[in-house]
């Protein structure tokens, strides 16, 4: 086991990236591929590009409430990346990087945060749940999931995300007890971003970490680094191993820092300062990725530039492909409540469609 | 042998016939697996079927909600019980939040062929927390389905049919007559028609609709007024969301007159919605302005006040005698 000796109390995170772009101990790295490498790097970046194009857009009015990954692209990216074709990834709502990962289009991304609900219908064979808002309540979504797969057999595994406020939530506790008793298939991933809006993590809880809360179910827990994408890949990797295995489910907490703010609707600048800030820009994932990949010589900054306007170019083609061309079709509001409209239903959309008709 | 049983053994028959049918049904929550549930209603079904598929849970109503709206999108379906629907609260939030709109958020890509079973109404002489009827609550939520059977074959025949549903349903289990009487039902798996109500009792001068325990105490009522030349006419609405507004429309229309009889609170209650629908479909036909008997805006009393919150058959007669005098 690579995170054999760290405990999910204390100081000691699991890292094997340092900020500078140095291997911690060789013995811990993972293998990958130089393709691999590079196709982590560019989701990474591709996932920063959405991001930063969402926030200018929403900023010249032009995308509506958006949610900015920034500064957690490791806790998701690398993450996400340990999982299998059949697997399942159940989100909250901040998980841009594993969704990519895990082959939702940036399409559906964006046409979500557009707003139009056909955003959430994933692709077929993309084992990836809806956006949940309600803090925490995906949690159970993930352990039932995960449950089911032990009635029917199956050896895939599910993977799911909270952030630090969410852990406050009863869903938190209840979620990973009964996944915890059943032996559930399931990695519990806290996304340790250390706000929850304003509110800062010392005030969600009284424990020392979050990652120790696992102690109290029973199961493994583990305090990673959440910026090291090779601490996040190889925690979740084995995490999903045992759980693959029958041994059950793992907590593991991200420790990463929310570099934007909780939405395009909240000011940072309100609850924290801009020293706190700028210290995590220093340990920002992708910047200590970028160092590994330099001094490998896997990558130029020429290259860099080149793969950034790439992605660029996608990013606005997709936005500009969905802009102005989403509203929702009138029936669609009322076709998917259930799999046939009840006369309710029926009479409320022939109503609606016959007032904007002319009210006949 | 005839098969006579009574209402908590049709749920129990209904979940036995459909787990035989569909391997995919798993039914679990607190103590349903080796005590066979607090009113013995999954009996029998953890030694029939394995503890794989009838299993005890944590105590934790929202996660026995929650998970099994995960296990529905893996390709089961669960029939979970909440041990009573005064208890159903904590798993509020699932329900609203998530089991009544998956097929919806994403649009008709995961969707959640699942079961909530819950003993629900007073006249037990229980504790606090153990006598709720807030139908209303849920039957105003979009996308979810909400049946209440009052009769053993209708408990049986609608619990198949919610188990066999594509989407999600509440059914709640009227456990003042979990035992109170028996019927002769199909021993074979058969399904009733969600969403359509009733008519329990044929008569011109009044419509009365309610569903639940209150059914039999309508009828109660009824026979008291046959005394008096009145003849009402009964409708078990079976299905409280979505509605079946035809069979009382079309009823009222007839009578001219309707009551609404229900435990639940009295105001913001499903009678309102009753009572809306008949005044847009049958206003012209009304003879006398609709009105409810009902439960009060009151927390239900513990047992030693139960009996004045319950619509007596005295009370429910008296409102039919005044609005057909009226």
């Amino acid at each position: 086991m690579r995170f054999e000796g760290v405990k999910p109390i204390g100081e000691s995170h699991f890292r094997i990236l340092d900020i500078d772009g140095k291997i911690i101990d060789e013995d811990k790295l993972p293998n990958l591929t130089d393709d691999q490498l590079l196709y982590l790097y560019r989701t990474m970046l591709f996932s920063r590009t959405i991001d930063e194009k969402a926030l200018s857009y929403q900023r010249q009015g032009r995308m509506l409430t958006y949610a900015p990954n920034l500064g957690q692209e490791a806790t998701q990216v690398g993450s996400a990346y340990a999982m299998e074709k059949e697997d399942w990834l159940v989100p909250a709502f901040r998980e841009l990087g594993a969704w990519l990962v895990r082959g939702v289009p940036l399409k559906n991304i964006y046409l979500y945060w557009y707003g139009n609900e056909w955003g959430s219908h994933m692709p077929e064979g993309v084992k990836v749940l809806p956006v949940s808002v309600p803090i925490g309540s995906q949690f159970q979504h993930a352990a039932g999931i995960g449950i089911a797969n032990n009635i029917k057999g199956e050896k895939n595994v599910v993977v799911t995300y909270i952030g630090d406020g969410g852990t406050s939530h009863g869903d938190f506790h209840e979620a990973i007890n009964f996944a915890a008793v059943f032996n559930a298939p399931v990695i519990f991933i806290i996304q340790n971003n250390q706000y929850a809006i304003s509110t800062k993590r010392d005030i969600q809880t009284k424990s020392e970490t979050l990652a120790q809360k696992a102690i109290a179910y029973g199961i493994p827990g583990i305090l990673v680094d959440g910026n090291d994408i090779f601490a996040m890949y190889t925690a979740t990797k084995e995490a999903i191993d045992r759980a693959r295995n029958g041994g059950g489910p793992t907590l593991i907490e991200a420790y990463t820092y929310r570099l934007g703010a909780h939405t395009t609707s909240d000011d940072p600048t309100l609850y924290r300062d801009e020293k706190e800030v700028e210290e995590w820009k220093e340990k920002d994932p992708i910047l200590r990725f970028k160092r590994y990949l330099l001094n490998r010589n896997l990558i130029t900054e020429e290259w860099e530039e080149n793969l950034k306007k790439e992605l660029e170019e996608e990013v606005v083609s997709t936005f500009e492909a969905i802009e102005n061309k989403s509203d929702t079709e009138i029936e669609d509001i009322f076709k998917y409540h259930f799999e046939k409209m009840p006369p309710q239903l029926e009479e409320q959309l022939r109503e609606y469609k016959e007032f904007l008709e002319g009210g006949k | 042998m005839a098969n006579v049983i009574n209402i908590v053994q049709a749920v129990n028959q209904a979940l036995e016939n459909e787990m035989e049918n569909d391997p995919t049904i798993v039914v679990y929550g607190e103590d349903v697996g080796l005590e066979g549930g607090v009113f013995r209603a999954t009996a029998g079904l953890q030694k029939k079927f394995g503890k794989d598929r009838v299993f005890d849970s944590p105590l934790a109503e929202s996660a026995i909600v929650g998970t099994a709206v995960g296990m529905a999108i893996n390709g089961l379906k669960p029939v979970v019980e909440l041990q009573f629907m005064g208890f159903s609260y904590p798993a509020f939030n699932q329900i609203i939040s998530h089991v009544a709109r998956m097929r919806n958020r994403s649009r008709g890509r995961y969707t959640l062929p699942m079961v909530i079973r819950a003993p629900y109404g007073g006249g037990i002489r229980a504790l606090e927390h153990h006598s709720e009827s807030t139908e209303a609550l849920y039957a105003h939520i979009p996308g979810l389905k909400v049946i209440i059977p009052s009769t053993p074959y209708d408990a049986k025949g609608l619990l198949i049919a919610a188990i066999r549903d594509p989407d999600p349903v509440l059914f709640l289990e009227p456990k003042r007559i979990y035992r109170a009487f028996k019927q002769e039902v199909p021993e074979n798996a058969y399904e009733l028609p969600i969403g359509k109500a009733k008519i329990v009792e044929e008569g011109e001068d009044v419509t009365i609709i309610t569903w639940g325990a209150m059914v039999r105490d309508v009828q109660k009522a009824s026979q008291m007024v046959k005394e008096k030349g009145i003849h009402p006419e009964i409708i078990d609405l079976r299905t409280i969301s979505p509605m079946d507004r035809e069979t009382f429309v079309e009823s009222v229309k007839k009578t001219g007159r309707a009551i609404v009889v229900h435990e639940a609170p009295k105001s913001f209650g499903p009678g309102a919605e009753v009572i809306s629908v008949i005044n847009e479909k049958a206003f012209l036909y009304l003879e006398a302005p609709p009105t409810r008997v009902t439960g009060f805006d009151t927390t239900f009393p513990l047992p030693r006040g139960e009996k004045h919150y319950i619509p007596s058959p005295e009370r429910i007669a008296k409102t039919i005698e005044d609005l057909v005098k009226y």
